[in-house]
């Protein structure tokens, strides 16, 4: 609870709201000992007196009542008018709300069917309808206000209700035997109540301006009683001659509501924990570059090269090193594969090479990235954007949430050449067309036609490798591209891969977890831990034999290669969180050839330069 | 689509008659013996009994119902005795009206509002954002008829810019430019609220979206980053948009009452308040029932709409 007060006041917009809501309170609250005259004295020889006018610190209205008197005792009435409503429809509607989503079935239907339908008016007309039936009046208007309300209230409660309706612990009330309203008191009641307090709390602003327009329209409060709402109606005939009897009661119900809007906003922040940690920002185009070390100037190794790579992800005082000094490069025809766990950094590694980690909470921190020698990461980003898609381009995992959904398949395609080349409608079509074909898409003609959630799994990855291809990149990228597949599928998409490099001189960075796949595919291998590279080298080599420990664990998971699903959660343990890595080796707690220096100071990658490990102790010297 | 667009109106049948019943009932709890509410206490006995026989109130419930429904589907929405016509004709000249003052102010807050929370997503935490933050706030709580008071007095009466009310000049009027000068004012201040709402709503939506997998695979094709913006992730937040701004709708035809009565404008509100201080039930009955029909059937244009832009939706 402190936590979240303090939260809530770390908000200032909040704090403000609670101080001005707070005033105001206190204003009202100890009216009776101010020193204000009768707000219903009038005096017609004061009409429209003028603020700090003799004795009348806000001026007087048209009947030369005091306005300072009339508007606390306005904002009185219509605190409380407000205050109540809410509450009467957070009972009414919670009631309800609990009844429907406890005994579900029949009884939900019918009531969430009457709800759909007092949804569906207008709220106003619903309360105007309900004040002509009972006749105008302050009373009544609290009612309709109350009631237009209701279904909201209803609503969110019979969601969260049904949820716990199915639970074990109201099961278990049953079963003890315990009556309905027993259950709904006990058991039901208790864990809905902070939602209804949050719906109160956000709807309590709202009813106060409801019944003040109602009172405005002359509907509510009748003379000689008087809420804030009916003080800006009687001032509106006045309006040009005397201003400021219809701006004091306004001001005062703009205050009360946006007092009330900003505290409310503040608790639902405080609430939300996705904005606690940020996760909320806007990303950037690129991901932020930071290095805090100088850029590497080592003569590149092959086309695609990255140095020293460093990523972390800053969130809140937290730094999770994801990405740990890497050092990878491919050459033209080439396929290099990036083996690890989930976590392990291997995404967040390919992602880092054209800037597209999330950015906050990613950024780059030191290392370089050359693509033909040239350091990416130093590009601005218009240079850098012209290199996406047209020089290196990704391939990513489940296409399904990687395609747009709402674009179809020829206009997606058609614009990733099109950012890169001015062609024609025409020569778009065809050139998409040419790489449905390419990758072995039956029907291409209709298939341009399509949405992604119309295609299969298998398909729309071959969608995602044309639209890779659209530009003839230079490199690859391609995370995970056949996790989601079927072994078929997967072995098919594999094999095209395969013929394009050969064909093409693609230089492929293949992500995955599978060394089954990486056997098929990739000429070396590089494998990840932790955020660090901890061996690489030719995949027949270390296919035959590994040197790292866990190298060879990943290994031994693979039941046959090319076939089965593999997984890797046959090795005993968890990786370890990257934001708080033990000193030493990173897999010592999971490896069985641990000793007491392994968790000592850093170790080193090394080897013969083509085939390295990082291990004190490894399975075999390379 | 046509299968779609049928599908929606056949099952809009069930909640227009919802609409109808719950009015018929609220109507019903009139208290004591409701000609004579409606007439006054100093009625005459006769004319209580020709309007409760007028009203079929002489009749069940049930069947008093169905004759009511009856007689509006076939157009009779009774007679108004306050202005002595027919509901129906009233209803009409009133809610060409409103449609004016309502439909302009949800193009406006449609558009500035989408406009206002795709900017304001796009550079977060730049000084736009922070502006349009303000004035979103400010926008969503204050009063609409008190805004609408403040502007009259700013743009009517100091710059007389504008005319204090009305919807046209009384000599020589009637033309657009008449029209559009009345109709500004009232407009903006009923847009205002739902404005700073959709505003809201479609920044949240935008950097929801923005973080999508698909989002990343624009930028990964190299599209240019105002083109993902204000391409990709503003379509696909559209998405959580269109259905608010079908509930805003509701919301600027509720708040169209106030703002008529604010702005003298000739609207199917300022009508509702008028028939209930003088307590013609049967203009409220029939204005109530074909304002909240009307909504109905702009809400099926909300779906229609959502699922044009949606395709996974449609069926
Ligand atoms: S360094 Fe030690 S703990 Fe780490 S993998 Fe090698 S043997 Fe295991």
């Amino acid at each position: 609870m402190s936590a979240f007060l303090k939260l809530l006041f770390r908000n200032r917009l909040a704090a403000i709201g609670a101080v001005v809501l707070g005033l105001i309170l206190a204003l009202v609250l100890v009216a009776p000992l101010l020193p204000l005259p009768d707000p219903d004295a009038t005096a017609t020889s004061e009409r429209f007196a003028r603020p700090f006018s003799e004795g009348h610190i806000l001026g007087t209205d048209h009947l030369g009542r005091d306005l300072a008197a009339r508007l606390v005792h306005g904002t009185r009435v219509s605190l409380a008018i407000g205050l109540f409503a809410a509450l009467a429809a957070a009972v009414l509607g919670s009631a309800i709300g609990i009844a429907a989503g406890y005994f579900g079935g029949r009884t939900d239907n019918v009531i969430m069917r009457a709800i759909d339908m007092l949804m569906a008016f207008p709220y106003i007309l619903l309360a105007l309808a309900i004040v002509a039936a009972l006749g105008p009046g302050l009373r009544n208007a609290l009612i309709a206000v109350a009631a237009v309300n209701i279904p909201f209230f209803a609503r969110n409660i019979r969601g969260i209700t049904v949820g716990l309706a199915g639970r074990e612990f109201v099961d278990a009330a049953r079963l003890a035997g315990m009556g309905h309203t027993r259950i709904i008191l006990s058991e039901i009641l208790p864990n809905v109540l902070p939602v209804i307090v949050i719906g109160i709390s956000t709807t309590v602003g709202w009813m106060i301006l409801e019944t003040a327009g109602l009172s405005f329209l002359g509907l509510g409060s009748q003379p000689p009683q008087a809420d804030l709402g009916s003080m800006l109606g009687e001032a509106r005939a006045a309006l040009i001659t005397a201003p400021h009897t219809s701006v004091v009661p306004g001001l005062m119900i703009f205050l009360i509501v946006m007092s009330i809007n900003l505290l409310g906003d503040g608790v639902r922040d405080a609430l939300d924990p996705r904005l606690k940690s940020g996760a909320l920002a806007r990303p950037r185009a690129t991901t932020r570059v930071d290095r805090r070390g100088p850029v590497p100037e080592e003569p590149a190794k092959g086309l695609l090269d990255l140095q020293r790579l460093e990523t972390q992800f800053h969130v809140g005082k937290r730094v999770y090193k994801a990405v740990n000094d890497v050092s990878l490069h491919v050459k033209p025809g080439e396929c290099l594969g990036l083996i690890g766990e989930s976590g392990s950094g291997k995404s967040v590694t390919a992602l880092s090479v054209m800037g597209l980690v999330a950015s906050p909470p990613g950024a780059i921190t030191g290392g370089a990235v050359r693509h033909d020698g040239e350091d990416l990461l130093s590009l601005p980003y218009d240079a850098l954007r012209r290199r996406r898609g047209e020089k290196v381009a990704y391939i990513f995992q489940d296409p399904l949430a990687t395609l747009h959904p709402l674009y179809r398949i020829g206009e997606q395609m058609a614009e990733a050449i099109r950012v890169h080349h001015r062609i024609s409608d025409r020569e778009a079509r065809a050139r998409a067309l040419e790489l449905l074909r390419a990758v072995r898409i039956p029907n291409p003609e209709s298939r341009l036609g399509n949405y992604p959630h119309e295609m299969s799994g298998g398909m729309r990855q071959r969608i995602g490798i044309a639209m890779a291809l659209a530009n003839d990149p230079e490199v690859l990228i391609a995370d995970e591209p056949t996790t989601a597949l079927d072994v078929t599928v997967q072995a098919q998409i594999l094999a095209l891969l395969d013929e394009l490099r050969r064909e093409r001189g693609l230089a492929i960075l293949f992500i995955t977890h599978d060394f089954g796949v990486v056997a098929q595919l990739c000429d070396r291998v590089a494998v990840m831990y932790a955020g660090r590279i901890v061996e690489q080298g030719p995949t027949e080599e270390i296919l035959a034999r590994p040197a790292h420990p866990y190298t060879a664990r990943l290994i031994a998971c693979v039941p046959e290669l090319g076939e089965g699903k593999r997984e890797l959660a046959a090795i005993p343990g968890l990786p370890p969180v990257v934001d708080s890595l033990p000193p030493g080796c990173a897999f010592a707690p999971r490896c069985d050839k641990a000793q007491e220096d392994c968790r000592k100071g850093a170790i080193d990658l090394a080897g013969t330069g083509t085939h390295d490990v990082r291990c004190l102790h490894p399975e075999v010297t390379p | 689509m046509a299968g779609y667009i049928l599908k929606r109106l056949l099952s809009a049948i069930p909640v227009m008659l919802g609409i109808t019943v719950i009015v018929f009932l609220i109507m019903a709890m009139i208290p004591g013996d409701p000609a004579t509410a409606i007439l006054g206490s100093y009625a005459t006995p006769e004319n209580v009994e020709k309007l409760n026989r007028d009203l079929g109130l002489d009749k069940p419930l049930v069947q008093r119902y169905f004759i009511w429904l009856g007689n509006m589907l076939t157009g009779d929405f009774g007679r108004s005795f306050s202005l002595n016509r027919p509901v129906l004709d009233e209803i009409a000249e009133r809610f060409s009206a409103t449609l004016i003052l309502a439909g302009t102010a949800f193009v406006l807050c449609s558009i500035l509002g989408i406009l206002a929370g795709a900017i304001s997503a796009a550079r977060q935490y730049s000084l736009a954002d922070k502006a349009i933050t303000f004035v979103v706030l400010i926008g969503i709580s204050v009063p609409s008829f008190f805004l609408g008071m403040m502007m009259i007095l700013l743009f009517a009466v100091n710059l007389r810019w504008l005319p204090v009310s009305g919807m046209y000049a009384i000599y020589g009027g009637g033309d657009l430019p008449d029209l559009i000068a009345h109709l500004a004012m009232p407009a903006l201040a009923l847009a205002a609220v739902a404005t700073g709402v959709i505003a809201r709503l479609s920044r949240s939506a935008m950097l929801e979206v923005l973080r999508q997998d698909y989002i990343r695979t624009a930028r990964a094709k190299g599209v240019p980053e105002r083109r993902v913006v204000y391409g990709h992730a503003l379509r696909a937040a559209m998405v959580s948009v269109i259905p608010v701004l079908g509930i805003q709708a509701g919301f600027v035809l509720s708040g169209a009452v106030y703002i008529e009565m604010v702005f003298q404008w000739p609207g199917v509100g300022r009508m509702l308040v008028d028939a209930i201080l003088k307590r013609d039930i049967l203009l409220v009955q029939g204005g109530v029932v074909f304002v909240s029909a009307c909504y109905v059937l702009f809400n099926i244009a909300v779906d229609v709409a959502q699922s044009l832009l949606d395709p996974r939706i449609r069926t």
